[in-house]
């Protein structure tokens, strides 16, 4: 294990790496991402191991377990270099057909490509995917061609070459500056600029200041900074040493959440392997600049990824917000400067170092630079992690990447953000993502979930759910928050319930106020969103909640009542037998009734009445009153 | 330390260097309501009830009194429309819990705020922090703490500390805007002698 005392020995020692290795030697890299190792991608590898070995080709194939390429919704992902041939859905009895065809012979197993819903036709390379074709994946893009537990693999693809350079031909202020004028924002949720933030730490007046990686990613369905953090995490930790050099710190702190334990493991790997380099340590790679990072497992708590609340668990205290009206980046951790970024936002300052803020500033917006991940979900065809261009409209991400909505159903809406965000109705696709288009469109950035609802969802129904996961997630400390989201989840339940009355909207806007107004941190200033966003745009939905009581999208389980239709039920009795508390009444080819008071709406009957019937049907509001009494 | 000039509400006030807003206000005989408030300890900056316009730079924004610095200049009001409702809504809110407190009782009648807007939740403790921050920073004992989270949380009396030192001390009894404090030491007490 060579220590670096300078670039130039970094320079030779990735030659000697790259020089090492062949490469046109068959390599099968398999996604080993938290993702894919749950579609069970660790019995996909061990599949490869046994057969390449029993097909006697161990010395001339290389397997490489990588970190998480982004298309979750169809792996085990296994890409076979260097043809790049990508593999979907792959499990291990397709791992023979697999070696014998392509390792072999060289050829291609059609079944396992990627299929267009459209045109039917298949794609061979990943990058004639549509899921990939049309992102942008600056940041994603290294995930699948290193093993995520390998600093060579990282030194092969240029690696800590832009810390060499910063610390060999920059001075701090010069980093600052070109971080500046990339126009890079935080990635984390408020979007605030990084070079901004960076250049108030180094001038605050103090002998100490720290530098954070917020890895404490907590929203719903959100996952970009667990596969950054697992799959490429040397990437995140050149980051964290370059705005240590930056900002004048010497001491990092990763916070990462307990739930990952991936990538607390592969962090923790890389730090060792920086320190055992040289770069991480004294006097790194012969520079004079000593910096090194502790690991620190957060406990579960959502709000913990609120800055002041992530620095006041670090310091060993309950995780909860500050009060003080004083930046962070002044007075933080242990009230010395700090800098706290996300884990993409750290992942993109190698980039800009490399390449320049120019060529980082010309992807985007004007206001909104360089590329985000998206966390794609919900009723989406293609779900997983989806790299763009600030700027592309929600409309190509969710039709042209995610493939659109699955079963024939109509769009409804988007929520981004988290689950402070908002939902964005069809009417608002064509907005181009940014941190100030999603705002004045009353959500936000956030860190970047995404879920897509079509037409079954209820509005009414996704704000109550949002609020009771912050009311739950809630330290508790301010009144506005605590008390506030308590009661408006009250209330939203109790309009789900068809127990909605006159004046609820009215209270549930002043209970927002409050919260928005008064609360101490941002959990609090943004949680009324997901109920004022939906209100915005899908008021009519609370309206015929609380005045009809009736559920537009058929959803609100008190609010609906199946019925069986006469003309078409056969009476073919399957619908009768699953009933699970005997609520139908018929007999064979009879029509078949559901008596309502014993009904407890659990849906069977509609699942199971076969397609070529299609009898049951679900009502809700007067024409419920009209199906019962028929 | 150098002297601050402010304005509340239209009021010329001076105040010292490291003062808050509330502390100039209350120098100045100005009144803004607080629940989590102490002269002896730490600002809290959790009721948010003492919560102010503030005005400066040309930019107007709220913030609490209780915390926030005053600043060379800095325009403050007291009361507005805005402010009063949300101080009569975090009132609305607190009494759902403690609808008999003196303390909120007085506010409620001031701001119009109806006690029963909210379905009552009788868990008394409206966690103002006061009695567990005069113990730990005042007495430092660390008798009486917070547990568990959220809309979970609570104060709760630690039975190996508080059962040696709190009868001869009881200085956080008077504290507390509600009777939950006390109620709290009576069962830890009884719990205690049950136990033995």
């Amino acid at each position: 294990m060579p220590r670096l005392n300078s670039p130039a020995e970094l320079e030779k020692h990735r030659q000697q790496i790259k020089s090492s290795g062949d490469p046109e030697m068959p390599c099968v890299a398999i996604c080993a991402g938290t993702g894919c190792l749950a579609s069970g991608a660790d019995r996909v590898i061990e599949a490869f191991r046994d057969e390449i070995e029993k097909q006697g080709l161990k010395a001339g194939v290389r397997i490489r377990e990588t970190g998480c390429p982004g298309f979750c919704e169809r792996g085990p992902v296994v890409v076979i270099y260097p043809e790049e041939i990508c593999y979907l859905d792959v499990k291990p009895e397709d791992v023979p057909e697999i070696v014998t065809t392509t390792l072999k012979e060289k050829g291609v197993v059609e079944r396992l490509l990627y299929e267009d819903a459209d045109t039917g036709e298949r794609a061979v390379h990943e990058s004639d995917i549509v899921f990939y074709r049309n992102q942008q994946r600056n940041l994603l893009e290294n995930n699948i061609k290193i093993d995520s537990r390998s600093i060579e693999d990282y030194f092969a693809i240029g690696g800590y070459s832009a810390l060499a350079k910063v610390l060999s031909e920059m001075k701090a202020e010069e980093v600052l500056e070109e971080v500046k004028k990339s126009g890079l924002r935080g990635r984390g949720g408020a979007g605030f600029s990084t070079g901004i933030k960076w250049e108030g730490s180094r001038n605050a007046e103090d002998d100490t200041r720290y530098v954070i990686v917020n890895a404490d990613e907590g929203d719903p369905g959100a996952f970009m900074d667990r596969a950054l953090l697992e799959g490429n995490p040397h990437s995140i930790l050149e980051g964290l040493i370059i705005g240590g050099y930056a900002v004048g710190a010497e001491e990092g702190y990763v916070y990462v959440r307990q739930e990952y334990p991936l990538a607390v493991t592969n962090i923790n790997r890389a730090i060792k392997q920086a320190r055992e380099h040289g770069l991480l340590g004294e006097n790194i790679l012969g520079s004079g600049f000593d910096f090194d990072v502790i690991v620190h497992q957060g406990a579960g708590a959502f709000v913990c990824g609120e800055s002041t609340a992530l620095m006041t668990a670090l310091e060993g205290r309950a995780g909860e917000p500050r009060p003080k009206y004083i930046r962070s980046n002044i007075r933080g951790l242990w009230n010395k400067p700090t800098v706290l970024n996300n884990v993409e936002t750290w992942a993109n300052v190698p980039l800009i170092i490399n390449r320049g803020s120019g060529w980082f500033g010309r992807i985007g917006t004007e206001k909104s630079k360089g590329t985000k991940i998206f966390s794609l979900v919900g009723k989406i065809n293609n779900t997983g992690l989806v790299e763009v261009p600030m700027g592309m409209t929600l409309r190509d991400i969710i039709y042209k990447i995610g493939g659109g909505i699955p079963g024939g159903r109509k769009f409804k809406a988007v929520q981004t953000g988290g689950p402070s965000g908002g939902c964005i109705p069809e009417k608002l696709l064509d907005l181009e993502v940014g941190f100030d288009e999603l705002s004045q469109a009353g959500s936000m950035m956030g860190s970047g979930g995404m879920i897509v609802m079509d037409e079954d969802t209820c509005m009414v129904d996704v704000a109550r759910y949002f609020i009771e996961f912050l009311t739950d997630e809630s330290c508790g400390k301010c009144v506005p928050c605590r008390e506030g989201l308590r009661q408006m989840h009250r209330i939203l339940t109790n309009i789900t319930k068809g127990k909605g009355k006159e004046g609820d909207i009215e209270t549930l806007e002043e209970l927002a106020e409050t919260a928005v107004e008064a609360s101490l941190c941002a959990l609090g200033k943004s949680a009324p969103n997901p109920f004022l966003s939906t209100l915005k745009y899908f008021r009519d939905e609370y309206e015929a909640h609380i005045s009809e009581k009736r559920c537009p999208a058929l959803y609100c389980r008190d609010l609906i009542s199946y019925y069986i239709d006469p003309e078409k039920c056969s009476g073919c009795m399957l619908c009768l037998k699953k009933c699970p508390v005997d609520a139908i009444e018929g007999k064979k080819k009879q029509v078949h009734v559901i008596v309502q008071e014993k009904c407890t709406n659990c849906g069977t009957c509609l699942d199971v009445c076969p397609s070529k019937f299609d009898a049951v049907r679900k009502l809700s509001g007067e024409s419920r009153g009209a199906g019962q009494n028929e | 330390m150098s002297k601050i000039l402010l304005n509340i509400d239209g009021k010329e006030v001076t105040a010292q260097e490291g003062m808050t807003v509330l502390e100039a206000a209350q120098s100045a005989g100005i009144f803004i309501p607080t629940l989590c408030h102490h002269e002896k300890l730490e600002p809290f900056g959790a009721c948010r009830i003492c919560m102010v316009e503030a005005e400066s730079h040309g930019r107007t924004k709220l913030v609490v009194s209780c915390v926030y610095p005053a600043e060379e200049g800095l325009v403050v009001r007291t009361r507005s429309e805005k402010i009063d409702r949300i101080r009569r809504t975090i009132l609305e809110l607190l009494m759902a819990h403690a609808p008999d407190s003196e303390q909120l009782k007085e506010l409620a009648a001031e701001y119009g705020a109806d006690a029963d807007r909210f379905e009552k939740e009788g868990s008394f403790c409206i966690h103002c922090g006061l009695c567990v921050r005069y113990c730990a920073e005042i007495k430092k004992k660390n008798a009486v703490g917070f547990v568990d989270r959220g809309t979970r949380k609570e104060i709760s009396f630690v039975p190996e500390i508080a059962l040696k030192e709190c009868e001869n001390c009881k200085e956080c009894f008077p504290l507390c805007p509600t009777s939950y404090l006390q109620a709290a030491w009576v069962l830890v007490k009884a719990l205690a002698s049950d136990g033995s």
